[in-house]
């Protein structure tokens, strides 16, 4: 017996089943799997540039026979909605794909709380909803067992709270899986009208298929208890209401889509009332309603956005919670903030001073809308702000407008900047783009990509060429700033933003400080503050504005050494405690 | 909530103090004495030095990974702020530990905020047990071990063997921090034995 997280259940699972190939994109909360994947014998598995790429990759190695993990965080599905669409036309071939779908209710790290069930709907897809990390090492190897079954790739749902909760699993051993020869396909593979047509046929029977399959399997679990309040819930939303309505009856539906029409009916009519409990979406109310069962209003409205808890259920159902004291009011927030020393820093600063409009993107940075930066004014999707700046553009051109400026990491810049840069130098665009290249994908766990040529199995391989390939795309304007130098980047910035009509790329790069983690001797704060007040706005956790003098201060166990707030100084009075120095001109 | 032979232990503080080291002993030492587990972590952005919880839950059944308010038998907490933002979640009688240590957060240190008044005091209020566990830490010479320290600290609630907690400490932690996290261990359970003796004594 191991404690795992749901997401190292999914990767041994997919190994035990005779997973040979990974493929994935990093993404909170899915991005442990793949890691954890990439440490099984006898397999290969790497990060892709972006999700659609690694369901392609995954589609193909299946194709050709091998048994493919493909995981992603739900937001990535979207990316590979293109693929996902039509591979339920082709099916898997003669090796299996699952696809890991890893929902984020509560949005403790994405952009939003969409439910990934509507995808298998959509896509008509099989999807299996694991309550817990023994059930998901368990789903994983059913998931290939239906992939190979039913001809198609197999959805898993999981949620952060299935994925991030570690809970006790029994691995097993490894059934190695032997690949069919690989034989040219065309009707099954070359998805043209012609041969579609008859596919969409085929899928359509798979899915008759699949939904008497839904009735019989146990994966499906009916449990009586009280034959007054019977509830239908998949995933953690299950452990909740077995916690919060202990004596209720529930229908615990561990494959979500298809969804079983009769097993549904039979359900309702053994309780008196039949409710649906699920997180921050109505799917499956809806999808059981529209199966013809009559499914009855909770007491008090259930919450369609958020976590939900067995407390939460409880309140839903009318009943009683447990005494309890109250956090005293007033306490400050505590926000998550770029680190110490974090080379972001001073872009931000930077932008903030000039007032420009910042489309931003997904990663560590974003953090850069919080104050006291406060330097960002859009934030929707990855790569989202190279485009979106574009669009700004556009509007506000032959207006007297603040400058444009994009800000974008490496990996973000490889997962979808790219498109988005040629496509704005295709036509011609203005503005500045900001790559903030840390040398690592931050946020997720300091992952490699392209532009570090780190590979996830310390691989071989090559690190591209950042500058050089945004040349390539034909942007003349490239500049490569190093960004704990407040001058050279305020005067990077301000040269871009006088060549309002040209497109300008400026690289700003130094390595995330936790990739290496040196500590320099700290600064300190001599008595020549004056308490201006402006060392305290770079955000920097290390530096502290005393409430009653208002001067300042830095944490010497905190401080990293990084000199960035030593040049914001006017009054010289940040300095190192390096004997040696180590103070940046002002 | 309807009675369960459940524990439940939420563990609080700031993204990067050590919580999730501390909750995976935990679990750890609750399946070696037999219990089953689950252990609830929160990654990705609240870790760049916001406030995190993970709850660990032990039993001979459990079902919900998460803690709602009033349900948390022990709330051990990294910083003293954070106690009292999680306050709401211990439960009446419940234990709460709390490391006497006072992280300012970013609102705060750019005068935004301001930090609660005598927090310190309204925690000895609620009956928390306020250890020195960075002071502990320091003395033994490992000031990270301030989570095993508070771990020590907690096994004096929850009565687990005191070889269990040892085994588990061994095969847990770095190779080289063993003896320093077992030390710093033994100095956490002091602690709160002094603590109780110091309230009995009132």
């Amino acid at each position: 017996m191991e404690l795992m997280s749901g997401n190292e259940a999914i990767a041994q699972g997919a190994w035990e089943a005779g997973a040979t190939i990974g493929v994935a994109y990093p993404g909170t909360p899915s991005t442990e799997t793949m890691e954890a994947f990439a440490t099984k014998e006898g397999v290969y598995a790497e990060w892709c540039v972006n999700e659609k790429v690694a369901l392609e990759v995954g589609l193909g190695a299946s194709a050709a026979g091998a048994r493919v993990l493909v995981t992603m965080k739900h937001v990535g599905v979207n990316v590979a909605a293109d693929p996902l669409f039509t591979s339920s036309y082709t099916g898997v071939g003669g090796g299996g794909v699952v696809i890991l779908a890893a929902d984020d209710p509560g949005m403790y790290s994405s952009q939003n709380e969409q439910d990934s069930h509507y995808y298998a709907q959509a896509a008509q897809l099989p999807m299996l909803d694991p309550a817990d990390s023994a059930e998901a090492h368990d789903f994983a190897k059913r998931a290939f067992e239906l992939s190979a079954r039913f001809n198609t790739p197999v959805f898993i749902r999981s949620t952060v709270r299935v994925s991030h909760t570690k809970t006790p699993v029994e691995p097993g051993e490894r059934t190695a899986w032997e690949p069919r020869p690989y034989e040219k396909d065309p009707g099954a593979w070359v998805m043209m009208p012609a041969f579609a047509k008859p596919r969409h046929k085929v899928q359509l029977e798979r899915i008759a298929a699949l939904r008497a399959f839904a009735e019989e399997t146990e994966l499906n679990r009916v449990e009586l208890r009280d034959p007054s309040i019977g509830v239908i819930c998949t995933g953690a939303a299950y452990q909740h209401v077995r916690e919060g309505l202990p004596d209720a009856s529930t229908l615990k539906l561990g494959m979500s889509w298809p969804l079983p029409k009769e097993l549904l009916l039979d359900f309702a009519s053994a309780v008196e009332r039949v409710y649906v409990v699920e997180e921050a979406s109505e799917y499956l109310e809806s999808a059981v309603r529209a199966l013809g069962v009559d499914v009855a209003a909770t007491p008090n409205a259930l919450p369609r956005d958020g976590e939900l808890t067995p407390g939460l259920v409880r309140a839903v159902f009318g009943l009683e919670a447990p005494e309890h004291g109250e956090a005293p009011e007033g306490l400050p927030g505590r926000p998550p903030a770029l680190c110490p020393g974090c080379p972001h820093r001073l872009v931000f600063k930077e932008l903030s001073r000039m007032r420009a409009i910042v489309t931003g993107d997904i990663g560590c940075y974003t953090l850069g809308a919080l104050p006291p930066l406060s330097a960002m004014d859009t934030c929707v999707d990855m790569g989202a702000s190279v485009s979106m700046a574009h669009g700004f553009e556009l509007a506000l051109a032959g207006t007297e407008h603040k400058p444009v400026v994009a800000v974008i990491g490496d990996s973000t810049f490889a997962h979808s900047g790219l498109t988005s840069l040629m496509s704005t130098v295709y036509n011609k665009g203005a503005g500045i783009v900001c790559i903030l290249d840390n040398r690592t994908t931050a946020m997720t766990g300091r992952q490699g990509n392209p532009f570090n040529g780190e590979t996830l199995q310390h691989r071989p391989s090559r690190e591209l060429d950042l500058e050089g390939v945004i040349r390539a795309l034909g942007v003349e304007d490239v500049r490569t700033v190093d960004p704990h130098d407040a001058k050279t980047v305020r005067g990077a910035l301000k040269a871009a933003a006088a060549a309002s009509d040209t497109l300008s790329v400026i690289v700003f790069r130094a390595p995330c400080v936790l990739l290496e983690r040196v500590v320099r001797p700290a600064f300190e704060v001599t008595a020549d503050c004056t308490g201006c007040g402006v060392c305290p706005t770079l955000g920097c956790p290390a530096i502290a504005k005393d409430a009653e003098t208002g001067l300042a201060g830095i944490d010497p166990g905190l401080c990293i050494g990084c000199g960035q707030c030593a040049q914001y100084c006017a009054s010289r009075a940040i300095v190192s405690t390096d004997p040696k120095g180590g103070n940046r001109a002002c | 909530m309807p009675a369960s032979d459940t524990t439940t232990v939420l563990l609080c503080g700031v993204g990067g103090q050590g919580t999730i080291l501390a909750a995976d002993v935990l679990a750890h030492a609750a399946l070696a004495a037999g219990e089953t587990v689950k252990v609830s972590e929160i990654h990705g952005m609240a870790q760049r030095g916001g406030a995190v919880t993970t709850v660990v839950r032990f039993g001979s059944e459990v079902l919900s990974m998460v803690a709602d308010e009033g349900c948390a038998d022990c709330v051990v907490s990294f910083e003293t702020t954070e106690a009292l933002r999680n306050l709401p979640y211990l439960k009446r009688g419940g234990y709460l530990l709390v490391a006497d240590e006072t992280i300012k957060p970013l609102p705060v240190l750019t005068g935004k905020a301001a930090m609660p008044r005598l927090a310190r005091q309204q925690l000895a209020e609620k009956g928390a047990a306020l250890i020195p566990a960075g002071r502990a830490a320091e003395s033994i010479g490992s000031p990270k071990s301030v989570n095993i320290v508070l771990l020590g600290a907690l096994s004096t609630q929850l009565g687990f063997p005191t070889q269990v907690w040892e085994e588990v400490i061994r095969q847990r932690v770095p190779k080289k921090t063993i003896e320093a996290n077992l030390a710093a261990f033994e100095a956490g359970r002091q602690l709160a034995l002094a603590t109780k003796k110091e309230e009995g004594a009132r």
